[in-house]
């Protein structure tokens, strides 16, 4: 268990930067740079051990009561 | 509508208060209303009230989740200003400094509108600079802009540590002498009573399920008391506006964060303008009560739990002690949380949807009370007429896919960079 002051966010993981060397709509930049579901609930966000090993992770936390489900490797696929 | 007046007020002392009118009704939902206004905050309220004042269109609901300024309205620190260097913001502000001088009047409710002044600290000798062109700006639109120097800000707050060995030492300061602040409470009772007077339905406890939305067309809400018709629909839910957007397939430049704040204990009066100390996330004024009322930044993570935790709350009241020491001698008396709608510029949208008769009002970030009356002001008259008004054009939703983003705080598309 580490205090939550060690971390920093990074904001909703379920966002997916456009493919590149494909023809990409401004729509696409959009969604991907602005537009956000905001959920409450289950939401999946990034966070970053900025005081220790420095790391990003993903971690599934609610956005109403801040429960932490459960985290994940930055790379891992998230079903 | 029995008017509050000082000889009313003797008349309804002689039956100890005990006859005096109801505020506002408790009505049951009609079947159906040519405006619904979801969210009975100030901006909802003050909207229902100008639809029926300036556009005489009465057939008006307020749908209200709870009760009507349980949200923001009732947990902001009160703060009035238009400081702002952008002609959007500083234009639309300005207005609404207009309507907050004239509202206590013009509601028949003492909002206790305290045009005392606010300072923002300045800590070296670029942002003075900054500020330097920050208050020219202001002039430049008709705003009230002051620099000051450090020996002008001493005489104003004499009790702020001036030592010249601080982390970050007081250069000067620029002052918007007709900033101020107001009776929050007041301000959403005062609309919602004169807007109840002129006929429209305020209608609490009653949550919106689901939008009845034809051929891109809104044609009504459904209600936890049932499905209510409209021809037009206006959004003014701050914190819940992705829950309502989620019903509406639509996917906005907006998140829902958390907000703190807290007052001390009263003490005798001792701070009369309201400081800034924006490099260390802290600003402060003090109640008619006499409460040091305080706040700072946001928690920085996605929540819609209306309190906060406790390392943001000790992040700002250390800066507060490290600009004015005193404070460390006082007790803490409340504290509590809010849910603010970030904008990804940190601007807001007032502004119609690919939805005919869909209308948004979302994006206040932190700054959303001061805000009420413009926002109400610019938000009847979008919905009346069925186009923006010019003080609100540069609220519009499509402004991050076309570009023409409000640069006002250089907060970027990161809102939780702040």
């Amino acid at each position: 268990m580490r205090p939550q002051i060690e971390f920093s966010y990074g904001g909703d993981a379920s966002v997916k930067r456009p493919e590149l060397n494909k023809e990409i709509s401004d729509q696409e930049w959009d969604d991907f740079v602005y537009n956000r579901k905001s959920l409450r609930g289950k939401h999946l966000e990034l966070w970053q051990h900025i005081s220790g090993c420095r790391q990003w992770i993903k971690v599934e936390r609610d956005t109403a009561t801040h429960e932490i489900f459960k985290t994940f490797k930055a790379d891992e696929e998230v079903a | 509508m029995q008017k509050y007046s000082i000889f009313n007020l003797v008349k309804n002392a002689f039956s100890n208060h005990q006859n005096w009118d109801l505020a506002w009704k408790d009505p049951e939902p009609k079947e159906e209303y040519d405006v619904v206004i979801i969210g009975g905050g100030g901006h909802g309220l003050a909207t229902a009230y100008y639809l029926a004042k300036e556009h005489n269109i009465t057939k008006v609901a307020i749908i209200e989740k709870g009760w009507i300024g349980g949200g923001n309205v009732g947990r902001n620190t009160t703060i009035i200003r238009s400081n702002y260097m952008h002609d959007e913001n500083g234009l639309f502000s300005e207005f609404g400094m207009d309507l907050w001088r004239k509202m206590s009047q013009d509601l028949n409710y003492n909002v206790m509108f305290s045009p005392r002044g606010i300072i923002n600290l300045a800590h070296s000798d670029a942002q003075m600079n900054a500020y330097a062109r920050r208050g020219n700006s202001m002039r430049l639109n008709g705003i009230d802009a002051v620099l000051l120097n450090r020996e002008e800000v001493k005489e104003i707050i004499p009790m702020a540590d001036f030592s010249e060995n601080v982390r970050f030492p007081i250069f000067g300061g620029l002052m918007q002498p007709s900033a101020g602040t107001a009776r929050h409470d007041a301000v959403a009772w005062g609309y919602a009573r004169q807007a109840d007077d002129m006929g429209v339905d305020i209608i609490q406890n009653c949550e919106v399920i689901g939008f009845d939305v034809s051929a891109g067309k809104i044609n009504g809400i459904r209600t936890s008391r049932g499905n209510i018709k409209a021809k037009k629909v206006g959004l003014c839910v701050a914190g819940s506006t992705n829950i309502l957007a989620e019903k509406l397939n639509m996917t906005l430049p907006i998140e829902t964060h958390l907000l703190q704040a807290c007052v001390s204990e009263p003490v005798k009066p001792v701070l009369d303008s309201v400081v800034t100390f924006g490099a260390g996330h802290f600003y402060i004024s003090q109640s008619d009560k006499g409460e040091m009322v305080m706040g700072g930044d946001l928690d920085g993570y996605n929540s819609y739990a209306q309190r906060g935790n406790l390392p943001t709350l000790q992040h700002v009241l250390t800066e507060g002690i490290a600009m004015m020491p005193f404070l460390s001698k006082l007790k803490m008396l409340r504290t509590w949380g809010g849910i603010m709608d970030m904008s990804m510029d940190g601007s807001p949208i007032i502004d119609k949807t690919h939805i005919d008769g869909l209308y948004l009002n979302c994006g206040w970030c932190y700054g959303g009370f001061k805000a009420t009356p413009a926002s109400g002001w610019t938000f009847a008259h979008t919905i009346a007429q069925d186009r923006v008004h010019e003080l609100n054009a540069g609220y519009s939703l499509n402004r991050f896919n076309t570009g023409h983003l409000i640069d006002e705080k250089g907060l970027g598309t990161k809102t939780w960079i702040s």
